[in-house]
């Protein structure tokens, strides 16, 4: 019981951890990137999509990545170049991703979907870790991806506040003018953030497709980007603060499989609506947006 | 006045460039863009019948437009439309199950207010989190979406569910709570009339009222608006919980006029189809009604482009995902100039909603 709720918090929390730290880093430049979610629908289906014409999850895991991160690129256009609204864009971004999604798969595939199905990621057992009782499993017999998105946590977070790049990355959204005046190039900070952002929001929607699932549906994302945006805020812009709160909406929506299984009085829309609850909730007692980068969402034109 | 109407001309030109950029996703798809867009016609305005009903499925979006422009002309960016349109939609139908011995016409009022009040609540808790909480308005009003989905759900498969709990809807609302429609077998009804009164209304409170001029005050310059004594708070509740009204306000239209029940699905995505709207209408409260027509008709005419081409209606979500994108990328090329738009240079900052207004031309 309690290994199962760990498991499907650590299967929640990934692409929400990946997309988010990938968000954070974007944020750290002065970026909101409300494409997020689109990125990791684009991510999910063409990394399936990839596996199942080739028979290769790298050659997927790759597609994955290359089609978030060609979206992120369009984004970088519009908000880094041409300086335009940053929420409009963003939601651009995700119609967009939504549209072509549905359209490649239904032409391909048809409606129903059955027989787009592949052979999903292995996991690897880490050794004795994995024979621990109760947590053994949930933690230490996973994906590569679930490894991966938590090795990041202290590497982005050692990045961010101690390299020269870290530095530069938060002057463009702190002081972006200031950052131009010193040469540190905001614009091409802020690509670099947001082409790093597509690799891990692609990584993020390989996980539902090719790990967490076989199989791809419409809007399979159904809001975990639009979470992890959440997460940065609850996480207050710091990589720790992200993984915690990756792990505390990823708890949040295992809820309503543990206690279906459990059997309860309670509708199962309550637990649907869960996560979503929780982050106005959350939001609403963690006092604004105090620690947010100064320049977070503003556009930037170099003068 | 030459800015002016390049300003208007600029998402003419983003339909035709995403038209054509989409001729070739068609190419790829291979389908054939000239039978895609006979198709498209032939759906949305093909005969009367068709061209009604392209009418009929434009009649929300103005609502949901409407609600759009009004927000983002305060730089509130409201992406809620759609939980706030579920959420109106929901106060109506539950409530017009009861209009049983009511007249016609207080019914409608009634279905109406409630709309407008659900829609209200949804759209002002947003308000209200982003002045008391400082909660991103962004984030709260698509996690409402979230939610109004789910609340909806839930109330159909409970509460409303009808007695015979056959399929998960509500019980048919009275009859005098229905919209009749005016000429049969057109679905054509007084939901695209009130969509229009409000339209004019929306104008004449943005342009020609107090209220609306801080509202627009506050969507350019926040920081001077507070200067000048705009009650910033409550002026944003305010226009959150109006734009949430406008949109519950087209969710019980169609509960009254068209499905006359809940279930679950009662929105394809009106709110976010109304950005493209709005955008295109260059936030324009009169605007909205000839934007939402176009879109309408994309919408209407892609089930028959789905029959005859085998190409998925979603393709409609490519166009607003495009035109978007598009008409955004010209206003800031014709506002800094393409070279300087692309390679850096160029004054401050412009401000947010003129931006998106396409306002501001040098």
């Amino acid at each position: 019981m309690l290994e199962a709720f760990l498991a499907s918090t650590i299967a929640m929390a990934t692409p929400i951890l990946l997309a988010a730290l990938g968000e954070l880093i974007v944020e750290r430049s002065g970026v909101l990137n409300i494409g997020i979610e689109g990125a990791m629908l684009a991510g999910a289906f063409f990394g399936l999509t990839a596996t199942w014409f080739s028979g290769s999850l790298a050659l997927g895991l790759l597609a994955s990545c290359a089609a978030a991160v060609a979206f992120n690129a369009l984004l970088a256009v519009l908000v880094v170049n041409l300086a335009v609204n940053q929420v409009v864009a963003g939601t651009a971004i995700d119609i967009l991703a939504l549209g072509l999604t549905g359209v490649f798969y239904r032409r391909f595939f048809g409606l129903t979907g059955s027989a787009f199905t592949i052979t999903p990621m292995r996991t690897i057992a880490l050794g004795p870790l994995a024979r621990i009782p109760l947590i053994g499993t949930a933690l230490f017999d996973q994906s590569a991806l679930v490894y991966l998105a938590f090795a990041l946590v202290p590497s982005i977070a050692f990045v961010i506040s101690h390299t020269r790049y870290g530095l530069e990355l938060r002057a463009a959204g702190e002081r972006p003018e200031a950052a131009d005046a010193l040469g540190l190039g905001v614009y091409r900070l802020r690509w670099q953030a947001l082409m790093i952002a597509g690799v891990l929001s692609g990584l993020a929607g390989a996980f539902l497709t090719l790990t967490y699932t076989n199989t791809f549906i419409e809007g399979i994302s159904a809001g975990r980007g639009y979470v992890a945006l959440s997460v940065v805020i609850v996480g207050r812009w710091n990589a720790w603060g992200v993984a915690a709160a990756s792990l505390l909406f990823g708890a949040a929506m295992a809820l309503q499989f543990g206690l279906q299984a459990v059997g309860t009085a309670v509708p199962y829309q309550f637990f649907l609506a869960l996560p979503y609850v929780l982050t106005i909730v959350v939001l609403a007692f963690m006092g604004g947006q105090a620690d947010a980068p100064s320049a977070l969402g503003s556009p930037y034109l170099r003068s | 006045m030459n800015a002016r109407i390049a300003a208007a001309a600029r998402p003419l030109a983003a339909l035709v460039l995403a038209a054509a950029i989409i001729s070739l996703v068609l190419i790829a798809l291979g389908a054939s863009p000239v039978a895609v867009a006979a198709d498209l016609w032939q759906g949305a305005f093909g005969n009367w019948l068709a061209t009604t009903d392209t009418l009929v499925k434009a009649t929300p979006l103005v609502f949901t437009g409407l609600a759009i422009a009004i927000a983002f002309q305060g730089s509130l960016w409201n992406i809620g439309a759609d939980g706030q349109l579920i959420i109106g939609a929901m106060a109506a139908g539950a409530l017009g199950t009861a209009l049983g011995g009511w007249p016609h016409p207080l019914a409608i009022i009634a279905m109406l207010t409630a709309g407008a009040a659900g829609g209200a609540s949804w759209g002002g808790l947003a308000g209200w989190l982003r002045a008391r909480r400082e909660v991103n308005e962004v984030i709260s009003t698509i996690m409402l979406n979230f939610v109004a989905a789910q609340v909806l759900s839930w109330a159909v498969h409970g509460p409303l569910m009808e007695p015979s709990h056959a399929l998960p809807q509500s019980v048919v609302i009275a009859p005098s709570a229905q919209l009749a429609f005016y000429f049969e077998p057109s679905r054509l009804n007084l939901g695209m009339t009130v969509a229009l009164l409000f339209a004019v209304v929306c104008h004449l409170g943005l342009f020609h009222s107090a209220a609306g001029f801080e509202l627009r005050a506050l969507g350019r310059n926040r920081r001077a608006s507070a200067f000048f004594g705009i009650p910033i708070r409550r002026l944003t509740v305010l226009a959150m919980a109006l734009s949430g009204a406008l949109a519950g306000l087209g969710g019980a239209v169609q509960v009254s006029a068209i499905t006359h029940r809940l279930f679950e699905t009662m929105s394809p995505g009106w709110g976010y189809e109304a950005i493209a709207v709005a955008l295109v209408a260059r936030l324009n409260p009169l605007a909205i009604v000839p934007a939402a027509i176009v879109f309408g008709a994309l919408d209407n005419g892609s089930q028959a482009m789905q029959r005859a081409d085998a190409v998925s209606p979603v393709l409609v979500n490519v166009i607003q995902g495009m035109v978007i994108m598009i008409l955004i990328a010209f206003d800031a090329m014709a506002t800094t100039g393409m070279r300087t738009a692309l390679f850096g240079l160029a004054g401050d900052a412009r401000p947010s909603a003129d931006a998106v207004a396409g306002a501001g031309d040098a």
